[in-house]
């Protein structure tokens, strides 16, 4: 670190602290509960009739029941509570805000100001479970020889296939990545998931049988289907369309008894100023999958000084990583004020506490750059007028080395037009069940209108969608 | 600081707290830190009878009901009486008593339900300066199935007839300790006090297994794969100590008889119980054992101040205040009406009440009002039975209020009236007599 060469420009290098640095910086940033504190913890829960926290969790988990098992000795009780009403209830336990859901209702805050510690006792129930010599603890039902094709392996997917896995239909989950998990195996903080949890809790739901997962696939457009034939079929002789990765919604429904649709938002929203495409600027969303698919952080390249463009929780996690990759200064930009930032205030504090500047009302008008790179990027203040963000007039010039924009992703995909599916600022309107326009078509996830774009929210879409498949599969 | 100072039975101590006879008063070494501490006086721990001492299991000896975060509410036991010589016994009691002269000085016996026995060890406690000797028959566990300890305990005509000997082979006072593992308690006390006592206390401990191993289905706790029933103290017991002191005390036969009260004692607060209730001393052992000998100075000064504010010059003036309100069942007021309240500012929310009273009770909690998260008393249904009281976390949250006479009573339609009436005359009494 004492290498630092102010001069240089851009300052964009790896390996910016000794090598042992790097696995105390990037640990658990929540840790585990040890069996102590998880039972003096779980004594505090009061049991609540009708309770606030139960209502308050979207997927809807029975929480006093789950800590009073925790309570009296029975994890495996607890975890089969949780993962009854949530299967990805371990990497909740993990990424959910619960100071905004299940801890932000529950009456030991009224009494005394601190809820009980939900998530990190759901948390010490999962891993309790998973960790043990019998991880499983439901039983697929008979298979039902219905077929049913669920697009993406992120929350939403996973939760889906393994609810329609559980009842006995076999389910062949398509994803884009290489991996599965979705944002869970590249979206989120290193600290937040370490020791692979994303892939481990991937092992655990597909242990439940019948659920086949098939990578390095895409949903395409009959435009893209037809190019790839040809530049194919000039390669390969035989049969074409099994050595495409990808399909169309047309093909995939006329295959299955029903389709999911959990692909999440492929691309990043552009700033949409200029100087946007220099060297040094890039979509946080890639660096933090960059970042969460390193073997060795030290061999990531980050910038001495760092901007991150957003308010979002996406926005934290790369400014929180920027920071534990070593990088000097990193500020968080904000074109509005504090209380509209969809990050969590926990998640607002933890960047403070790292060392993250958090600036607000400043919205960005150039990224200013030097020889094709980005050297900083100016800034507009702004003031709400009449219910209007305006300009005031006053800029503000910050360096940077590297630039994230994290100011939200969009659906994008001509796919879901084409198919004839009804959309909404891009996404995918459907109905509580998450049933689209299209017959035997859900949707669920960030993908579908009028979400959170919580974890959480895409289980309990993938969990009720599954429900009403099934009901939908079995009449036909 | 309020003076504290007790004579009990003719004993005197600087102040009411004693330590029961157990392992925390085996010893001189122990009880020499005991009184640096400030304990008023101990019971030594129980003498048997010249010869080879008892030997105890080499396994475990204690057993313990514990709340989630390990607070202790209940304690198990199956250590038998001292098992070191008498001679040594004999020699430190005389040597401590010279030391801590003002401190009381008891010595628990227990030896062979024979005159010989009690004849041969009584001149040798009264030569050590002892100031007072109780008697074990209450010791529930291994010197029962030798015919001492409870099974003198639960035999009255054995209690009369030892104590007896007791009070004519020593000029010592002589202070019967009782078994709770009867039905009555007043019968044991009855005979204690026709055999001559001085004073009675109790309670002993009370048989107990504490559980089973899940795993190996085996009782607890157990030495080598077996187990046998300990005696039961510490504060789960102390309501079932309370209401045999009470007994003894409003007992016509017995009231008055000095009462050293035992059983789950951990603060001031638990001491003021038995005293009002009727004890002159209160006697410690689980709460030394988890917390050591200094929790007598918290005791200490919370009963001195307690007096202090209330303004008691003395111990003796508390003693036994609660007895005249300790009654009968079928002497309560029935015209008596209490109603639940809650109060709105403190409650949290959590419905522990509302669920309680629905599911167990009277119906008499709304979870509702104006499509609303809300707990309120319904008057028309509330028999005033103190299980909301009980059961919510808050405290202070709910409480009950005592319906003023003239007021209606929601849930009978009837105004409350002044007069008293109790099951002794009421109508539904096939027993009853003219009001």
């Amino acid at each position: 670190m004492s290498s630092s060469d102010p001069n240089l420009v851009p300052d964009i290098r790896s390996a910016r602290l000794p090598a042992q640095a790097y696995a105390t910086r990037f640990a658990d940033a929540s840790p585990r509960l040890t069996q102590s504190q998880a039972l003096l913890e779980s004594e505090r829960c009061l049991y609540c009739f009708d309770a606030p926290c139960a209502t308050a969790c979207p997927t809807g988990i029975d929480v006093p029941s789950f800590i009073k098992r925790i309570a009296d000795g029975n994890l495996r009780g607890a975890a089969r509570t949780i993962l009854d009403s949530n299967p990805l209830g371990g990497m909740c336990a993990r990424v959910c805000p619960t100071e905004n859901l299940c801890e932000a209702v529950c009456v030991r805050n009224t009494q005394e100001d601190r809820p009980v510690a939900i998530g990190r006792l759901q948390r010490h129930a999962v891993d309790g479970l998973m960790e043990s010599d019998r991880p499983q603890v439901f039983t697929r039902a008979a298979p039902t020889g219905k077929k049913v094709a669920v697009v993406g392996a992120g929350p939403a997917g996973l939760a889906c296939a393994y609810t329609l896995a559980r009842m006995g239909h076999d389910v062949v989950v398509f994803d884009a990545k290489p991996k599965a998990g979705g944002l869970n195996e590249y979206g989120l903080a290193s600290y937040k998931t370490p020791d692979n949890f994303a892939q481990r809790e991937l092992a655990w739901l597909l242990d439940i049988g019948g659920i086949e997962i098939r990578n390095n696939w895409k949903l395409q457009t009959e435009a893209e289907i037809y190019a790839l034939r040809q530049r194919y079929s000039a390669v390969f002789q035989g049969n074409v369309r099994a050595a495409l990765a990808g399909s169309s919604l047309a093909s995939l429904r006329q295959d299955h008894a029903a389709v999911f649709l959990g692909m999440g938002l492929a691309t990043t929203q552009p700033l949409g100023v200029p100087g946007e495409d220099l060297v040094g600027v890039e979509d946080a969303v890639d660096f933090i999958a960059r970042l969460r698919q390193s073997e060795d952080f030290s061999t990531l390249p980050i910038g001495r000084r760092v901007v991150v463009i957003g308010g979002g929780m996406t926005a934290v996690d790369a400014a929180v990583q920027s920071r534990l990759l070593g990088a000097e200064s990193v500020h968080i930009v904000y074109r509005r004020g504090p209380e509209t930032m969809s990050s969590s205030q926990e998640e607002q504090h933890w960047a403070q506490t790292n060392g993250v500047t958090i600036h607000h009302w400043l919205a960005p008008v150039e990224v200013n750059g030097q020889d094709g790179h980005a050297t900083g990027v100016t800034f507009a203040h702004q003031a709400m007028v009449n219910g209007q963000l305006q300009a005031t007039g006053h800029t503000e010039f910050m360096e940077a080395d590297m630039v994230f924009k994290a100011i939200g992703q969009k659906l994008g995909n001509p796919v879901l037009a084409e198919a004839g599916l009804s959309l909404q600022g891009g996404r995918i309107v459907t109905d509580a069940d998450g049933q689209t326009n299209l017959p035997g078509v859900w949707a669920g996830g960030d993908c579908r209108a009028g979400g959170l774009d919580l974890t959480v929210e895409a289980v309990e879409h993938g969990k009720r969608s599954a429900h009403a498949i099934h009901a939908h599969v079995m009449a036909t | 600081m309020a003076n504290l100072q007790t004579t009990f039975a003719g004993i005197k101590s600087p102040n009411p707290f004693w330590l029961a006879s157990a392992p925390p008063t085996d010893k001189a070494y122990n009880v020499n830190r005991a009184f640096e501490a400030g304990w008023g006086g101990v019971v030594w721990k129980t003498l048997g009878e010249a010869g080879p001492p008892v030997v105890n299991v080499n396994g475990p000896r204690y057993g313990a009901l514990l709340t989630p975060d390990r607070r202790l509410m209940g304690f198990n036991n199956i250590e038998l009486i001292t098992d070191r010589d008498l001679e040594i016994n004999l020699r430190e009691i005389a040597e401590v008593k010279r030391d801590w002269a003002d401190r009381a000085m008891i010595v628990s016996l227990m030896v062979p339900c024979e005159e010989k026995s009690w004849k041969a060890i009584l001149p040798r406690v009264e030569d050590t300066g002892a100031d007072g000797i109780e008697l074990n028959f209450g010791c529930p566990h291994g010197m029962s199935e030798r015919g001492m300890g409870a099974a003198v305990g639960q035999v009255p005509e054995y209690i009369q007839m030892v104590t007896a000997w007791c009070k004519h082979y020593s000029k010592l006072p002589v202070i019967v300790k009782l078994t709770p593992n009867i039905t009555d308690i007043r019968n044991p006390a009855r005979a204690a006090k026709r055999g001559g006592a001085d004073a009675v206390s109790l309670i002993n401990t009370i048989n107990s297994i504490m559980g089973v191993d899940p795993y190996t289905l085996t009782m607890s706790p157990s030495t080598g794969g077996k187990g046998s029933h300990g005696g039961y103290c510490g504060p789960a017991v102390k309501p079932i100590a309370l209401n045999m002191v009470a007994e003894i005390a409003r007992d016509p036969e017995t009231a008055g008889i000095p009462i050293s009260g035992i059983g789950g004692i951990g603060n001031w607060r638990d001491a003021l119980d038995f005293i009002a209730l009727g004890s002159g001393t209160v006697q410690v052992c689980t709460a030394a054992m988890v917390y050591g000998f200094k929790i007598v100075q918290e005791m200490e000064s919370g009963l001195s101040d307690y007096m202090d504010e209330m303004g008691f010059k003395s111990v003796s003036e508390i003693v036994g205040r609660a007895v005249p309100t300790v009654s009968d069942w079928r002497y309560l007021n029935l015209n008596h009406i209490s109603k639940a309240v809650i109060n709105q500012d403190s409650c949290i929310q959590c419905g522990r009440c509302h669920i309680a009273c629905e599911d167990t009770s009277h119906q008499a909690i709304t979870f509702m009002k104006e499509g609303k998260r809300h707990f309120e008393v319904m008057e028309d249904e509330c028999v005033g039975c103190n299980l909301c009281v009980t059961v919510c976390p808050v405290p202070a949250c709910i409480t009950l209020r005592d319906v003023p006479v003239g007021e209606m009573d929601q849930r009978t339609g009837q105004p409350v009236s002044a007069a008293h009436a109790d099951w002794t005359t009421h109508p539904n009494n096939p027993m009853r007599v003219a009001a």
